[in-house]
């Protein structure tokens, strides 16, 4: 199985399919290809952290609802990650540790603003390879 | 794909998705669209969501598609759906992230003349004054219980305070503020974004336009909202809630997800996860939803006092002399509890506008005194680099889409299709070319929202025509843009 993300063309919005050799890479790429969407993340330095769990009741609805916890952070407090350290993740649970830096509007263009992460099109996709998710963006 | 099997074309503007086009359809679907608009439909997934959105329990008469229809994600964009508040469901899917995303046109007693010497300026000023980019903060940093209050209030919080004037509040759909919001079903993250962000623009499609009228189609109409002549300058302003509209859409659909099985509701999309319109849930969603809806209008006021300062700085001339009155303020996100005859019975329902204009005819009890006579004005941004329409409510449109027209031009390239052809800077110069002055926050989103990425507004606002939906007014060119 592959590693990293690509985008997926959709009309209105974009939708990206993130790989990994276990869920664990493949939530962070997702993550990952999400914050691509939004800057050049070759910007992005790591020098602040921020510890995050979310819960949900299946593994479709953590995968939404983890990239939408960070673009709550990332609006709130104005920081764009670029490293995701998973250290737990099962079927309703994640918690990792992910490493970024604050806006700086000199240095970070924000090319799209990503309103939420959405339900239509989630996948996720396990086997003897790896993991594929999908998820689609309302931009 | 599947979108291209079985359409049954009713007449020349409406095309039937037959109630056996997919299992478990309560309801057919109808689609607006000429022969050619068809044909772009027909290649992504938006017929099939205008089928899934007919699985909706309690949907009544059809599932509707309005001509600027596009892909989106659980309805499409450009969908109409009605369910009976008795026994049907709400859906937070059905009005999307964006709730109250509207548009609002302000009047001036301009002409080209005066302006376009000083365009620049006046650009200058609207880009200086209305905060926008992502993420874009505004001047107001509201306090938490500030926030509450605008989401109990709407748009005459923002008067209350100074912002605008109460005429402004008379020519707003719901007069700026819905009933049932309670700020208690809102949660404090939604909050937390909603407070910072008051009184901004934002990115994406958002905008503000300087147009001038280039066409009259009826003069008497036209002249009740105050469009008197080929030349005149107006201002269309184009957001909605931001962050904590996005908010408590995310919220809503999360919770959802329990209802939907508590209730035992099957769909064929996650997205369009929905609870009975009378449950716990759907009321506490409905009442979120209104406070979301009252943000906006209340960023909308906002802003509009701004614009108005801006006009007077740039190009020195007093509030009486500009006469920068509003037109009107429609909704294009949104779900509402109206009256609607439904097999021959006035019947309660939700009906869902995602991408869509309500559309009210003359005499209609919610229609403001002044447009009494005429309906009620309806809005129509394009894209930047061609132009915007101003239409009016029908009859029409109360006994065939349940009082909804369309509400834009309507996407037809992707986001990534589009950028790849065009550079933000490119957008910029051929505007620039066409006698349009643009100041944007970013390149890379004035490229994504490039003409070619849309449909043509004026075949859109065409078919709504003809099928009798609504009726044209007046066609806007715009000569500025200030891109989120």
């Amino acid at each position: 199985m592959r590693d990293g993300f690509e985008i997926i063309d959709h009309t209105a919005d974009i939708a990206i399919a993130a790989y990994g050799i276990d869920m664990k890479k493949a939530f962070a790429n997702a993550a990952l290809g999400m914050f691509s969407i939004m800057t050049d993340i070759k910007k992005v330095n790591e020098t602040v952290t921020r510890d995050i769990k979310v819960t949900a009741e299946d593994m479709k609805a953590l995968l939404v609802s983890w990239l939408n916890e960070l673009l709550f952070i990332c609006e709130v407090e104005k920081i764009l990650f670029r490293r995701f350290d998973i250290s737990e993740l099962n079927e309703t649970k994640i918690v990792a540790r992910c490493y970024g830096e604050k806006i700086d509007a000199k240095r970070h263009k924000i090319k799209t603003e990503i309103k939420a992460a959405t339900y239509h099109m989630t996948q996720i996709e396990e086997n003897r390879d790896g993991v594929r998710v999908q998820v689609l963006f309302d931009i | 794909m599947s979108g291209t099997k079985r359409l049954i074309q009713k007449d020349k503007y409406r095309w039937e998705i037959p109630q056996d086009y997919k299992p478990g359809m309560n309801v057919p679907g109808i689609l607006y669209a000429d022969d050619e608009m068809l044909a772009h439909i027909k290649e992504d997934e938006a017929i099939e969501q205008v089928a899934n959105v007919a699985t909706l329990p309690g949907i009544v008469s059809l599932s509707l598609a309005m001509p600027d229809i596009h892909w989106g994600y659980g309805f499409p964009i450009g969908g109409v759906a009605a369910t009976r508040v008795k026994d049907g469901v709400i859906s937070p899917g059905g009005v999307g992230f964006d709730i109250n995303c509207g548009v609002r046109l302000l009047r001036t007693n301009l002409s080209e003349d005066e302006v376009r010497p000083k365009i620049d300026k006046l650009v200058d000023a609207l880009y200086h004054n209305v905060p926008s980019g992502v993420g874009s903060e505004g001047k107001l940093r509201l306090k938490p219980n500030e926030v509450e209050d605008v989401l109990r209030k709407g748009a005459r919080w923002a008067v209350d305070k100074g912002y605008g004037e109460r005429e402004d509040i008379e020519v707003t759909e719901e007069r700026g503020c819905m009933g049932g919001a309670d700020p208690d079903k809102v949660s404090a993250r939604a909050k937390q974004r909603g407070g910072p962000q008051l009184g901004t623009l934002g990115s994406g499609n958002h905008f503000l336009e300087i147009q001038m009228v280039e066409e009259i189609y009826e003069a008497e109409t036209a002249r009740a909202m105050g469009i008197m002549h080929v030349g005149q300058i107006f201002l269309l302003i184009h957001t909605g809630s931001r962050g904590l509209g996005y908010q408590i859409c995310d919220d809503y659909v999360k919770n959802m997800g329990s209802a939907v099985r508590k209730y035992g509701i099957e769909l064929p999309d996650r997205q369009l996860a929905c609870a009975p319109v009378t449950s716990p849930e759907g009321k506490d969603y409905y009442a979120a939803m209104a406070c979301a809806a009252n943000y906006a209008w209340a960023n909308r006021q906002c802003i509009t006092h701004w614009a108005r300062e801006s006009f007077i700085q740039a190009l020195k001339k007093s509030p009486s002399e500009l006469g920068m009155e509003m037109v009107y303020d429609v909704a294009h996100n949104i779900a509402k509890i109206e009256k609607h005859e439904v097999d021959g019975k006035k019947v309660d329902v939700c009906v869902h506008r995602k991408g869509a204009t309500r559309s009210l005819p003359a005499g209609h009890p919610d229609v403001p005194k002044i447009y009494s006579k005429i309906g009620q004005p309806v809005l129509i941004p394009g894209d930047m680099g061609r132009y915007s329409f101003v239409l009016v409510g029908t009859e029409r449109a109360m006994s065939d889409t349940f009082g909804s027209t369309c509400h834009g031009a309507g996407r037809l390239q992707s986001r990534t299709a589009a950028k790849k052809g065009v550079r933000g800077s490119d957008v910029a110069y051929k505007l620039e070319a066409k006698g349009i002055k643009v100041r944007t926050a970013s390149l890379s989103s004035l490229a994504e929202e490039a003409s070619e990425a849309y449909k043509d507004v004026a075949q859109v606002v065409e078919v709504t025509h003809q099928a009798g939906i609504s009726r044209k007014v007046a066609k806007m060119r715009p000569i500025g843009v200030i891109k989120g």
